[in-house]
């Protein structure tokens, strides 16, 4: 079935905002998502006539929020297919979820000698939480190797994943690149070796159909906002035995059983992560824009979204001078380029002034610039509300910038 | 010699005489292409200003009581509004600058057609070069 763009941009109420008097173009979703209609009322509408805080009281509305909260964590099960509702925890983001299994996890699991692998292509929300417990823990972070194209080896990983290695924590598409990695793999090589593994999903999951249990990952995380959801919203999904073995997050309300001055017991999963009161508007809208997507359907989406990229890349690929960072075969739509001689900032502020947003810079992923040896880039991401018109207007832009700044 | 505000006067005139920012982008791009480079040995970690995307470096020197700038940046629009702070200020006493008040910035709309990131930018740009002023003050 093929989308309705026309229709689907009128679900999204800021495609229709003028920015410095032009039409905007946003193509920054690999940055953040816009929210559908139907995700903004969810959420007034939540404050409005159903707001209460959950899981504490007896009374009416506490009791429809806290149905409500839950019934999104069941949604997302369902989503993912995780094999429990309890396997599913709420965090603030994908950020929020990598820092609470470093902290937990990898406090409990991960000692002196012990290794941690990622990529070179990793955000750095999936470098800095590892550096900051190899530093407390004596443990050593490794990296599988970019290739010229923007992807990894498996032939690397295979090397580098050992019996030594206790985690292997991997993005599943990469946000400066877009290159999609071969996740099936590095988690059979990982469990091979006896190493548990991450997925870092913040660029899949509004892509890609996610089935945890088939993947057999042990741990998938991602954000709200980056599917179209609230910012603030996030999961951790984690395998049930492994969630139990954890030691808690944060202390405080709800993550408890009992509390005494002689000690206090810990709540059962999902709540033991859960402490003090969430972003529980937000989780609930989540759910809304988790339906939105399933509405559309992500096989709909994900074949929309590759016909753009496919567009995107052909007619970028035909301006002189620009060259496209990130060539892998297998590659979500995220397009990151530099024209020749032209600082990708300078690309970004003329861009903008004709109404286009793109983001420039290193992405949080240093490491891959530093790889290629260049201060940053360009980037141009699509979502299924964006068409083939905005693309030609973004090379215009692009051919202007150049104009102007050669 | 013209006075700082004198200078900032001409530069409102200047960009007064665009409607579109799409000109005055053009101007800052011209202006920072008709900027010489800063010399290699100047580009230090010391005199880098943090902030921005794009790298950007402050030499500043004393002659005759008077402190003048040198500046670069990697990206030419950068390098445009750190040069017409390099304008208004160079060849001024430790003293003026310190004192200076950069009203054109304001009038030039400048700041608010700055993204967040390379507005902050442009703050510790003129921050520096008021602590160069401060310190030769001293002295
Ligand atoms: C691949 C990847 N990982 C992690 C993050 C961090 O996500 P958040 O800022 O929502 O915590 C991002 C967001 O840019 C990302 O693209």
């Amino acid at each position: 079935m093929s989308l309705n763009i026309p229709q689907i941009r009128a679900d999204f109420p800021i495609l229709n905002e003028k920015i410095r008097g032009k039409q905007l173009v946003y193509l920054d979703n690999g940055a953040s998502t816009q929210k559908p209609q139907v995700v903004i009322d969810a959420e007034s509408y939540y404050y409005e006539h159903q707001y209460a805080n959950i899981h504490r009281g007896v009374h009416y509305l506490s009791q429809v929020g806290t149905d409500l909260y839950e019934n999104v964590r069941k949604q997302v099960q369902q989503f993912i297919n995780a094999k429990h509702e309890h396997e599913i925890i709420y965090t603030k983001g994908t950020t929020n979820a990598i820092n609470l299994v470093a902290y937990t996890f990898g406090r409990k699991f991960i000692n002196e000698g012990d290794e941690i692998l990622i990529t070179e292509m990793e955000h750095h929300s999936n470098i800095v939480p590892w550096q900051m417990l190899c530093e407390e823990k004596k443990c050593i972070l490794k990296y599988i190797p970019l290739q010229a194209d923007g992807s990894i080896n498996i032939g690397d990983a295979e090397r580098l994943i050992t019996p030594k290695t206790k985690l292997v924590s991997v993005m599943y598409v990469s946000n400066a690149l877009g290159t999609i990695n071969p996740i099936e793999e590095l988690i059979a090589i990982a469990h091979k070796n006896g190493a548990k593994i991450l997925i870092d999903a913040a660029q899949a999951i509004q892509h890609f159909t996610i089935d945890v249990q088939a993947l057999d990952c042990d741990f998938f995380v991602f954000s709200g906002h980056k599917i179209y959801g609230p910012t603030g919203t996030g999961i951790l999904y984690g395998k049930e035995q492994i969630l139990n073995e954890m030691p808690p997050y944060e202390g405080g309300g709800d993550m408890i059983k009992t509390v005494s001055f002689s000690g206090t017991t810990y709540n059962d999963l999902p709540f033991k992560f859960e402490a003090g009161t969430p972003n529980i508007a937000g989780c609930i809208a989540l759910g809304t824009a988790i339906k939105y997507v399933q509405d559309l359907g992500i096989d709909n989406i994900r074949a929309y979204e590759t016909e753009l990229l496919n567009y995107a890349t052909e007619k970028l690929s035909a301006i002189e001078g620009l060259k496209i960072y990130g060539t892998a075969k297998h590659k979500s739509s995220v397009i990151s380029f530099l024209l020749d001689g032209i600082h990708p900032y300078d690309v970004g502020v003329i861009l903008d002034n004709q109404g286009i947003a793109i983001r420039t810079g290193h992405h949080c992923a240093q490491p891959v610039m530093d790889h290629y040896g260049i201060p940053g880039t360009c980037r141009a991401s699509f979502a299924f509300y964006n068409t083939k018109e905005e693309v030609d207007v973004l090379v215009d832009g692009i051919l202007k910038a150049k104009k102007m700044l050669s | 010699m013209q006075t700082i505000n004198s200078i900032q006067d001409e530069i409102i005139e200047d960009f007064s005489m665009y409607d579109d920012w799409n000109d005055k982008y053009e101007y800052l791009i011209e202006f920072g292409k008709s900027l010489g480079k800063l010399d290699e040995q100047y580009k230090t970690e010391e005199n880098r200003i943090h902030g921005c995307q794009s790298r950007v470096w402050l030499h500043g020197e004393i002659k005759d009581d008077k402190l003048f700038f040198y500046a670069d940046s990697d990206a030419i629009i950068t390098k445009g509004i750190v040069g017409l702070l390099v304008r208004v200020l160079s060849g001024h006493t430790p003293n003026e600058i310190a004192e200076s008040d950069l009203y054109f910035i304001e009038k030039i709309g400048l700041k608010d057609h700055l993204s967040p990131n390379r507005a902050n930018g442009l703050v510790a740009m003129v921050k520096k070069m008021k602590t160069y002023g401060i310190a030769f003050q001293a002295k």
